[in-house]
């Protein structure tokens, strides 16, 4: 068989399959009620506001939707096996060797940053975000049914980091990172012996700074700059913006740094494909 | 036709037996509705009544549904794999062939709990998916969406404590790969940045209380098995009924009224 589709089929992958497929479902079936709900001006689940009673109405579409979802598995179950590879073995280290389906977009994010972050303060950032979600998203409307333009900035963010971030370096990871953690087409065979050169160099070496000291401070003025550009935003703008104002310091300041956060990731990544960026801070204790 | 049906219903259900386990006739009035929901264990988790559109499926996706019913399945095929396994280097691996060609419907059985912990995961994501859609984690339902962040990260963990189980390459190494990650945390890791040198060691760090070793061994073995057979499903189970609990306190699935 063609090893991608291999790769595609192999039972533990077929979770990523599903994904793929129900995603992008889900998303149209969500948007086109937004959608509707937005050209009638009042959405469609105000009209169904009633009162009905669970049994029978609700407690029967339980049980039907049970009996689909339990033949789905049902059917799934008999038709494909559990993989069960060879007796582990510590000494035999597989290339690559990868982490559950779920976790592989932190494992990809390891290409782009040091473990300390891709794998624990990121992933932590991400508990913490969405946990904030609720009280930072002080937009009153577009509660309790679908729209799309009454709260245009909270979907695209976060469908912008659960698409992209999320489910896209989740699929590069399982099919298209082979030996090494090195990208390869789906139609490359993987080649363990793929050499590629690895000429990344930090920041501070493209703006001609040579020396650790200099290289070190130029690299915090950059991070730090960078994360500071909320709150310039914020002093330089809050005089006229009445948004700011009712979203207050303290909220704003956890907003703009989660997203200032979630946006290095992507800009971290296009250095690399474009400039060969390697760090952009390099102290003795870390680098980012 | 119709008269012998009921004749055979007033034969089932008009007797002693019977109506010492189901009290309310079945009559179709709201009353008998109400009674039906709020004398049963198992179904009065519902309110006798809700919403028209919180019923639809277009509007939940019945995500949250599935994933808990995803979360039934692993729990009772979970038990019955239990009976065939024992998470020790030795026999882990030997249990799991043995299910698989030897017991009946072992293959079956291990197959189902395996998918279906999947599908939670799939479901999960979706259901959090959707609640964010429809912008069902505002005022006053915050904390409830704070207490699916958590039931996301239990689920996570709890798929990922089972994927060592049959201690066979896949599972050794994908847990090496993920757990590697613990020894750069940030102090309390001795690969971490800011870790006290000579304090924070290989043999004191996360990782190691991780996995009660310097590598994934026999003892990660114990106590991923133990996590992922008691405590986790535990605290999983804690979580979702304060999570339901609270959909019915924070007055029902959203709606836009
Ligand atoms: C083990 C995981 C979970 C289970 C079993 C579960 C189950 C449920 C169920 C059965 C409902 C009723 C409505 C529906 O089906 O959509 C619900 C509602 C809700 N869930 Fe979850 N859930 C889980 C995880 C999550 C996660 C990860 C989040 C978000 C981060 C979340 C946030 C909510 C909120 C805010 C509601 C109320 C929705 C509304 O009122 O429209 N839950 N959950």
């Amino acid at each position: 068989m063609d090893p991608f589709l291999e790769l595609v089929t192999k039972p533990d992958n077929v979770p990523i399959v599903a994904i793929v497929i129900l995603l992008p479902f889900f998303t149209w079936l969500a948007f086109s009620q937004g959608r509707r709900n937005d050209l009638a001006g009042t959405p469609a689940e105000a009209g169904l506001n009633d009162k009905v009673y669970c049994w029978p109405y609700l407690c029967r579409n339980e049980f039907l939707c049970a009996i689909i979802i339990m033949l789905v598995l049902g059917i799934w179950s008999i038709t494909i096996d559990a993989p069960l590879e060879e007796p582990s073995d510590p000494t035999k280290t597989p290339n690559p060797s990868k982490a559950p389906w779920y976790f592989l977009a932190l494992q990809e994010m390891l290409v782009y940053f040091d473990p300390w972050i891709a794998g624990v303060v990121l992933p932590g950032l991400i508990i913490a975000g969405l946990i904030a979600i609720p009280y930072i998203d002080i937009n009153p409307k577009g509660k309790g049914y679908y729209t799309l333009k009454e709260r245009p900035f909270a979907l695209i963010t976060f469908c912008f980091g659960f698409f992209v971030l999320w489910i896209v370096l989740m699929v590069v990871g399982t099919f298209l990172r082979g030996p090494g953690w090195n990208f390869f087409a789906p139609w490359k065979e993987w080649d363990p012996h793929k050499v590629v050169p690895l000429t990344n160099v930090n920041l501070s070496y493209l703006f001609g700074i040579r020396n650790e000291q200099p290289a070190g401070i130029f690299g915090m003025c950059v991070v730090v700059g960078y994360f500071a550009l909320g709150p310039i935003y914020y002093f330089l703008k809050r005089g006229t913006s009445k948004f700011l104002q009712e979203l207050g310091l303290v909220r704003y300041i956890v907003v703009s740094f989660l997203f200032l956060t979630m946006m290095a990731l992507p800009i971290k990544m296009i250095l690399r494909w474009t400039l060969n960026i390697k760090y952009i801070w390099v102290s003795p204790w870390f680098n980012i | 036709m119709n008269e012998r049906r009921n004749g055979l219903k007033e034969k089932i259900t008009n007797n002693q037996i019977w109506q010492s386990m189901f009290r309310h006739g079945y009559e179709k009035t709201g009353r008998r509705y109400t009674l039906q929901v709020l004398q049963n264990v198992w179904l009065h988790l519902h309110p006798p009544r809700v919403t028209r559109h919180a019923i639809n499926f277009r509007f939940t996706w019945c995500m949250g549904g599935i994933t808990f019913l995803m979360f039934l399945v692993t729990a009772v095929t979970g038990v019955l794999l239990m009976f065939y396994y024992r998470p020790t280097a030795e026999y882990a691996f030997r249990d799991i062939q043995y299910l698989e060609f030897d017991i009946p419907f072992g293959m079956l059985l291990r197959n189902m709990h395996r998918w279906a912990a999947h599908g939670m995961v799939i479901a999960v994501m979706l259901h959090m998916f959707r609640v964010f859609l429809t912008g069902s984690y505002k005022k006053p339902r915050e904390f409830n969406w704070g207490v699916g962040v958590i039931l996301l990260l239990v689920t996570f963990f709890l798929s990922f404590t089972g994927y060592l189980l049959p201690w066979d390459q896949l599972a050794f190494w994908a847990v090496t790969v993920g757990t590697n990650m613990a020894r750069a945390t940030p102090v309390l890791g001795h690969e971490g940045p800011f870790a006290p040198q000579d304090i924070v060691t290989q043999a004191n760090d996360v990782r190691f209380a991780l996995l009660g070793g310097t590598i994934v061994g026999p003892s990660t073995l114990l106590r991923f098995y133990i996590l992922h057979c008691v405590a986790v499903p535990l605290l999983a189970s804690v979580l979702m009924a304060l999570h339901f609990w609270r959909v019915r306190k924070d007055g029902g699935i959203s709606g836009p009224l």
